[in-house]
């Protein structure tokens, strides 16, 4: 059975990453598995777990009155999921739902949170590795605001 | 043959059978009123169908067998596509055409092929797929990327399976979903990074709203698919449909007569100018 540092290694978002750094967040880390319909966090819960996908896919979702469960994006393997634990109130802003059997690696954030404020550089590599996520999943999202599929020229 | 005879010159179509296959789209089978109908059509061309006193739209072909009728999947979002959506069994239209090049197929034999499509965007290129599954063997890697706007609204849904089963390697994504999607939601280029062709030799043919082309071709010039290989089909307001009126012209080419199927590596930076 491979170890939780093995298995981080291999994970996109940890790549590259040095060895003393990996060690450490895997201290920090454990195996979860979430069955189907099991949430992995709800909107407003405190942030303090991120996860990396190892299998299945996670549904983010926002609860609209009268349309129900919304689902904006899905996460699949190899995907953090989870940012709100590095900014103030670390706070979940949406539900994130098993989309069937899901197995992560769960982090816990509060005990990261606490090393990276002693450690600069470490916070620095966690940061340099969630940033491009952000910014990659913001500009789906602006992307999917101009609705490119339902508006097209009238003829 | 009207392409031959004059292209001007609209042939009349019955239209034999209809299909809904969304809220707003209707799949039309069409076969000559008369006469022999319009020349054979290559994956990717489009014929200029006319509704009686409605107008006249460019539509591409979204199925072409040989010695079947003429398959147009039409969304209507218009006075003429809502015109030519309501024509029943029996109904008659007019046909110019076949228009314009067609997706390059040929070249892309003994490399890897990825079919990009977004919305309405995969009937044009469902007769390249067909294509494809006619002639596997001839083609390594075969893939299929399908954005649409939501689980309703995703086209020829129900023949997804069937050409999976045929060997397209098919992924798709919606934007939005609601209720018991267990499906990915998210970005059509969120799937390019994981589909399985390599890049150096992929030909790759995109269709779909400019804007998702324009995120497509980035994101799969950065899996190192080169820029002439990644083919998109264009849309413009095309009237004549020979390179004529110069409704489509986009700078010192024409839409309908020298595409509508270009190589980014052509026309990349004109995609980029807002003028155009």
């Amino acid at each position: 059975m491979r170890t939780i540092e093995e298995l981080l290694a291999e994970a996109p978002a940890f790549g590259g990453m040095k060895r003393e750094h990996l060690a450490f967040i895997a201290g920090c880390a454990q195996n979860r598995t979430f069955t189907s319909g099991q949430y992995l966090m709800r909107e407003g819960d405190p942030a303090d777990t991120f996860w990396v996908i190892r299998h299945g896919r996670v549904g983010m979702e926002i609860f609209v009155p009268q349309r129900g469960e919304v689902t904006i994006e899905t996460i699949d393997d190899g995907d953090l999921l989870g940012w709100s634990w590095l900014v103030p109130p670390y706070r979940c802003h949406l539900d994130a739902r098993a989309l069937g059997n899901v197995h992560t690696v769960a982090f816990d954030a509060v005990c990261l949170r606490g090393k990276t404020d002693e450690d600069p550089v470490l916070g620095y590599e966690l940061m340099r590795r969630f940033i491009p996520v952000i910014v990659e999943r913001l500009q789906a999202t602006r992307v999917r605001m101009l609705d490119v599929y339902g508006h097209v020229s009238s003829s | 043959m009207s392409t031959l005879a004059d292209p001007m010159l609209p042939s009349s179509y019955v239209v034999t059978d209809k299909r809904q296959d969304l809220e707003d789209t209707w799949t039309l089978e069409l076969e000559p009123a008369g006469g022999d109908g319009v020349g054979e059509f290559r994956p990717g061309q489009f014929s200029m169908l006319y509704a009686f006193g409605a107008g006249e739209v460019p539509i591409s072909a979204s199925s072409i067998a040989v010695d079947g009728p003429l398959v147009h999947t039409i969304r209507a979002v218009g006075a003429t596509t809502r015109a030519i959506c309501a024509c029943e069994p029996g109904d008659q239209v007019g046909v110019r055409g076949p228009f314009g090049n067609s997706w390059p197929l040929e070249e892309a034999r003994g490399g890897d092929v990825v079919v990009v499509a977004g919305g309405i965007g995969l009937a044009p290129l469902r007769a390249a797929i067909h294509h494809l599954i006619d002639n596997r063997d001839d083609y390594r890697a075969a893939v299929l990327l399908y954005g649409a706007r939501s689980p309703d609204e995703m086209l020829f849904f129900s023949e997804l399976q069937g050409w999976r089963e045929a060997g397209i390697d098919i992924k798709y994504t919606v934007d939005t979903a609601t209720g018991e999607w267990d499906g990915r939601v998210g970005l059509v280029t969120k799937l390019i990074p994981i589909a399985g062709f390599q890049g150096s030799r992929t030909t790759a043919m995109v269709c779909g709203p400019e804007v998702m082309m324009r995120f497509v071709s980035t994101a799969l010039q950065d899996r190192g698919v080169p820029t002439d290989r990644i083919h998109v089909s264009l849309e413009r307001n095309m009237k004549c449909a020979v390179g004529h009126c110069g409704r489509c012209q986009l700078a010192h080419r024409f839409v309908c007569k020298d595409g509508p199927v270009f190589p980014v590596g052509r026309i990349g930076t004109l995609l980029g100018v807002r003028e155009l």
